[in-house]
């Protein structure tokens, strides 16, 4: 583990969290599944067990992003997710250039990932995305159908509630659509097990990139 | 059979009265008008204004023949009727002794009046083509079936749920979802809810609602929000509400008849809304203006079918590059 090619990315508060939040999210999105496409033919499991168990899953990711969000005040793992805007559409012309086509000739990764920087540009932007403005739009949606009545009753004449729900679902779908994209991105690099190794062990082996 | 239940035991037309077919053709034009202002406080019959001095007061002062002074009493809390509810109600137009016999009109009541039977409700509402529409003999037929009927029999009348004085078309006629449910669930609760009034049918003391119903997932949210006959009674599709209220062993228990597509509530508690939204302003206008959200029951075909299409392209796009790395590795 003390090897110059390996640097100690995640911490292990970091790692705990992003356990939690794999965990959470996965019984989430195969819950909230089960309840939207609820049918007395066919379920996937017991719609009330179903309802329980989102409800139990979205407290603990709530609980878990404030775990997220202040060791990322408290660390310095903030500074991985600095965006500069200027530039930004060129890095990721080059980053999606990569995943297209140079990383099939064998080229080397246009942002080499090293000490300074955690994440690629479309890594940055993406997670940036996902744990700023999704997570937190569900959290807020996901509270405010476990307590409607805080909801406002109707927004020129559209129910309240039925917003919120059509909000969460579809944010649900987002993250759904990034946890596909994430997990088979994270099976690129020198050996397809490499990065799910390094979000266990919190060791990332540079030397594949 | 028909009779028993609509029997009832306080208040209710008096068929003799009907007979006045003024009255009768009053009686259907404000059954037909009631569809539009069936919540509107509509002005009371002047006739009634001797009976509603006393009868919406808490004391009431008479002349007493032996005493020969004015006598001041309190009022029997059960014969209190609310005017304002009376008005709003399906009956506010009718004369008291339209439904109470015309010897009312006497004070000191006779103590006898109040030993004969009233008419049932079916006495008027059944068997006329006027009030098709309303089925009440089909009403009945599923009522028999229920178990009011099962447990109590005849003395199980239509004015232990309906209250005549004071009774809406709400179901048929409102288009807030919410004030169908409460005056829906009212009717149960005057009894479910109030062990003496239980008793009327009961030896036992009523069953703890909260406690029974402790296994349904945000109980409250359930109680606001649908009517008790949602999981208690069997729909009848040619009906408005379903009669037939089924015994507690036989109540739905199963999540997704109503959290699913084809929610069962779609043919219960938003079929008359749906029925005057179609007409009016589109299903997806009734659905996104409806206070309420049901978790599964409003999937949208186009919706799930793009979220299909994108996961689809996200699976197909990742499954193309896992191809073409294994090619040029």
């Amino acid at each position: 583990m003390t090897s110059e090619s390996k640097i100690y990315f995640y911490p292990i508060w970091l790692r705990i969290w992003h356990g939690i939040n794999a965990l959470g999210i996965l019984i989430l999105i195969f819950t909230g599944i089960n309840m939207q496409y609820s049918s007395p033919k066919f379920s996937l499991m017991n719609f009330e067990l179903a309802v329980n168990l989102h409800n139990i899953s979205g407290i603990l990711i709530t609980a878990n992003y404030l775990l997220f969000f202040l060791g990322n005040i408290l660390t310095s793992n903030h500074k991985y997710y600095r965006l500069k805007l200027k530039g930004l559409i060129k890095r990721l012309n080059l980053q999606i250039g990569y995943y297209t086509a140079g990383l099939f000739k064998h080229e080397q990764p246009p942002f080499p990932l090293s000490e300074k920087r955690k994440f690629n540009p479309m890594q940055k932007v993406s997670y940036l995305v996902v744990m700023y403005f999704f997570v937190p739009g569900l959290i807020i949606t996901g509270l405010a159908l476990l307590f409607p009545e805080l909801i406002i009753e109707k927004v020129y004449s559209v129910s309240g509630i039925f917003m919120t729900a059509v909000f969460h679902a579809s944010l649900g779908f987002l993250v759904s659509i990034f946890l596909v994209v994430h997990l088979y991105v994270a099976s690129i690099g020198k050996h397809p097990l490499n990065n799910f190794k390094s979000i266990l062990n919190g060791y990332h082996d540079i030397s594949g990139h | 059979m028909l009779k028993f239940c609509f029997r009832t035991s306080a208040f209710l037309f008096n068929s003799l009265v009907m007979r006045s077919s003024f009255q009768f053709l009053l009686f259907i034009f404000l059954l037909g008008i009631s569809q539009k202002s069936q919540a509107q406080e509509k002005a009371l019959a002047p006739e009634n204004d001797l009976c509603l001095k006393c009868h919406t007061h808490q004391t009431f002062t008479f002349h007493n023949k032996l005493t020969k002074k004015d006598d001041k009493r309190m009022m029997n809390p059960l014969y209190i009727l609310d005017k304002s509810h009376f008005s709003a109600g399906v009956h506010a137009k009718f004369k008291c002794t339209d439904c109470h016999s015309a010897d009312y009109s006497n004070y000191p009541h006779n103590a006898e009046l109040k030993l004969e039977p009233l008419s049932t409700c079916l006495d008027c509402h059944g068997g006329d083509k006027k009030y098709a529409v309303y089925q009440f003999e089909k009403i009945d037929e599923e009522f028999q079936k229920s178990v009011h009927f099962q447990k109590s029999g005849e003395s199980f009348t239509c004015s232990k749920c309906h209250n005549q004085h004071y009774y809406q078309a709400k179901s048929r006629n409102s288009s807030v979802v919410g004030d169908i449910v409460s005056f829906s669930n009212e009717m149960c609760m005057s009894c479910h809810s109030n062990n003496t009034k239980f008793q009327l049918i009961s030896d036992t003391l009523k069953p703890a609602l909260a406690q029974i119903h402790d296994w349904l997932p945000n109980q409250e949210l359930h109680f606001k929000n649908v009517r008790c006959i949602e999981c208690h009674t069997r729909v009848v599709d040619s009906l408005s509400v379903s009669h037939n209220i089924l015994p507690k062993e036989k109540a739905l228990k199963n999540c997704v008849e109503c959290h699913s597509k084809n929610s069962m509530l779609e043919a219960s508690l938003y079929k008359y809304k749906n029925i005057q939204s179609r007409s009016q302003v589109g299903k997806l206008n009734s659905i996104i203006s409806n206070k309420s959200y049901v978790i599964g029951a409003y999937q949208n075909d186009w919706l799930n079918r793009i979220s299909i299409l994108i996961f689809l392209m996200a699976l197909a796009g990742v499954c193309i590059h896992v191809i073409v790395r294994i090619i040029k590795k």
